[in-house]
């Protein structure tokens, strides 16, 4: 019985093979050829590809109950994660997907840009790399957007007015991701279309494209076994030399690797939306609740941060131009340095510039988390005990710092905003003319109080601060 | 079959790639013209009554909420938006819009210290819309008001650009 079913299964397949030939087809690519020596460096690329497919695998079920309408989606994430069976877990798993995903391509291309691999005749692996990343980073966007909660609509907001900066054309940009004049029903909807449809198309198009470049190229040897210096006169040959006399099949040699690494990836992914669940959804998409403090998903986080501390001078241009010379950088890398030495040896530089990408944006990412520069809104009155003094002038001015708004930037005594200095111990920094003359005339970034202060006021005030003698000993 | 390319050969290949580009114009041109539709639609600027002016005290700056000037049936919470109005004199109002002008999030009036403070970069603006400190580039964009038998009106307009 048994025999005849594993019999007639195997006739299946042999029809199936002989009608189509994918078998032989797939057989032939997974087994092309890699250099000796292929080893954990060369298993990012695979776990990018993990995220993504895991991605479309999870946002599919999503989208069967997600309502791309502003004035149902919020409701219909609601339901997802409250209510739909498994759709806490979906929500969380697309959410730790796309940090992933943007966590491995920026490590694939890193390790990309360290070993050298982009060198000839992998130029174009490293091109359509590099828009599978532009593609990536849209992704990131847009999915942020479509969790249409409070951030979502501010996101699309402070997206359209970025926009908006690049020279003549940005009105125009800053429209097409409005889709009108301002945020409203087609924002959402476009944004997913975009989402759902358009980038996921281009993606598996730019897979597709990177994956036959390099079965076409074969993947980079190791530097260490290469040729001292890459020269486009004699790589190819050398390279097919190598792979006739020591390459090994990719399938399986290599790829148990990939294997385990993409068990890793989609078990820590599971794991975290098990423990720690999708992000919160925020307050309704309501644009007319001004309470809110939009705050970017994490990876635009040290961006946001860098645009709150560029000097106001400077900031117009290198909204435009940081993100345009970055993407020049990207693309002529491959076409002027295609040739020399790979080694790390050789190429100190690309330590440096790996260093100091990771290394700003860890640095304002923990920036953005502290926001220094938002105005402490939650300020609460100096209690009596933090006064800490009988004096009326004193007392008064401890609640003209209060209700005047100045806790909400400044410290005293542990208490209030972090934009401005600490004025616990101001009368060490500053006489009573200069503290009269800063707090009339303000500074750069704080605003003067010329008329918003009575001179009785004004003295409660100074008398306050000059009560505060640093931290009681 | 031999390589060379006929003028027979010559034209059927710019036959079918020239019938290839007429296909791909008929469906591209009315998908493209959809996806930039919204480009070319103006912004509904339309006078909206606030109420009566007894509604608002002077010296006092509160939020309205108005229709939105790009209104879909189906916007739900999106069809409205907020504006910042101030009432300086018996007749006089000025109306702000929400959106900082460094990136577009919405300032808040705190009426005790009288500023505008921005939750995002910090930044700050003074009871008149001009800039008290921080990021933004420009005074708090203003919308029109005016008073008309006994009511404010403003005047909608698209979200302010920088
Ligand atoms: S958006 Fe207001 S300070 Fe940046």
């Amino acid at each position: 019985m048994l025999s005849r079913l594993a019999r007639l299964i195997r006739a299946i397949g042999h029809w199936l093979e002989d009608r189509t030939g994918l078998w032989s087809v797939s057989r032939r690519l997974a087994e092309h050829p890699v250099p000796p020596g292929t080893d954990w460096r060369y298993v990012l690329g695979g776990a990018t590809l993990v995220a993504f497919l895991l991605q479309v695998a999870t946002g599919v079920a999503l989208a069967t109950v997600y309502v791309p309408s502003t004035g149902s989606a919020y409701q219909s994430l609601q339901f997802i994660t409250h209510d739909a069976p498994f759709g806490r877990v979906l929500r969380g798993m697309h959410y730790f997907g796309a940090s992933a995903m943007v966590v491995l391509i920026g490590a694939h291309m890193s390790r990309v840009f360290l070993t050298g691999s982009y060198k000839f005749p992998r130029e174009m692996n490293w091109l359509s790399g590099a828009a599978l990343l532009l593609l990536t980073i849209l992704m990131a966007f847009t999915g942020q957007l479509l969790r249409w909660d409070q951030d979502g609509v501010w996101s699309a907001v402070v997206a359209s007015e970025q926009a908006a900066r690049i020279p003549a054309l940005g009105h125009w940009l800053a429209h097409l991701v409005l889709g009108g004049a301002t945020v409203s029903g087609p924002t959402l909807s476009r944004s997913f279309a975009v989402h759902v449809f358009l980038i996921p198309a281009l993606i598996f198009a730019g897979v597709g494209l990177h994956l036959y470049l390099v079965l076409r190229t074969g993947v980079s040897e190791r530097a260490s076994i290469g040729p001292a210096v890459v020269d486009p006169a004699t790589y190819r040959a050398w390279y097919r030399n190598l792979l006739d006399r020591e390459g090994q099949p990719f399938w399986p040699d290599a790829a148990w690797r990939d294997a385990v690494v993409a068990v890793l990836v989609v078990g820590t992914v599971l794991a975290l939306a098990l423990i720690v669940g999708p992000k919160p959804l925020g307050k309704p998409p309501d644009p007319t609740i001004i309470i809110a403090s939009p705050r970017p998903d994490w990876y635009f986080l040290w961006y946001f941060a860098v645009l709150a501390i560029l000097p106001r001078g400077i900031e117009p241009s290198v909204i435009v131009l940081a993100p345009l010379l970055f993407g020049l950088a990207v693309f002529l890398l491959p076409l002027v340095a295609n040739r020399g030495r790979r080694t790390l040896r050789h190429r100190p530089w690309a330590v440096v510039v790996v260093a100091a990408a990771v290394f700003t944006i860890a640095w304002y990412s923990r920036l953005g988390v502290r926001s220094p520069w938002s105005p402490d809104f939650d300020a609460r009155p100096l209690t009596a005990q933090a006064i800490a003094s009988s004096d009326s002038a004193v007392v008064a001015g401890a609640a003209l710092f209060y209700a005047r708004g100045c806790e909400y930037c400044h410290v005293i005594d542990g208490q209030g905003g972090s934009r401005g200095p600490d004025l616990t111990d101001v009368v060490h920094r500053f006489d009573h003319p200069q503290l009269v003359a800063r707090i009339l005339g303000g500074g750069s970034i704080m605003p003067a109080y010329t008329g918003k202060l009575s001179s009785t006021e004004l003295a409660q005030l100074v008398a306050f601060l000059e009560s505060r003698r640093g931290s009681p000993k | 079959m031999s390589d060379t390319l006929t003028p027979r050969r010559r034209f059927l290949a710019w036959f079918s790639a020239g019938l290839g580009a007429v296909a791909a114009a008929a469906v591209g041109v009315p998908v493209i013209g959809f996806f930039f539709a919204p480009l070319m639609r103006r912004p509904v600027e339309a006078w909206r009554s606030l109420g009566p002016v007894g509604r608002f005290r002077i010296g006092e700056t509160v939020e309205v909420r108005i229709p939105s000037p790009a209104p879909v049936p189906w916007a739900g919470e999106a069809a409205e938006m907020a504006a910042w109005l101030r009432r300086q004199g018996p007749s006089e109002f000025v109306a702000f819009s929400v959106n900082c002008t460094h990136l577009g999030c919405p300032v808040r009036w705190m009426a005790n210290a009288q500023l505008f403070l921005c939750p995002c970069h910090g930044g700050v603006y003074y009871e008149d819309g001009a800039v008290a400190g921080g990021p933004p580039p420009r005074a708090l964009t203003q919308y029109p008001v005016r008073v008309q038998d006994g009511n404010v009106f403003l005047r909608t307009s698209a979200l302010p650009l920088g």
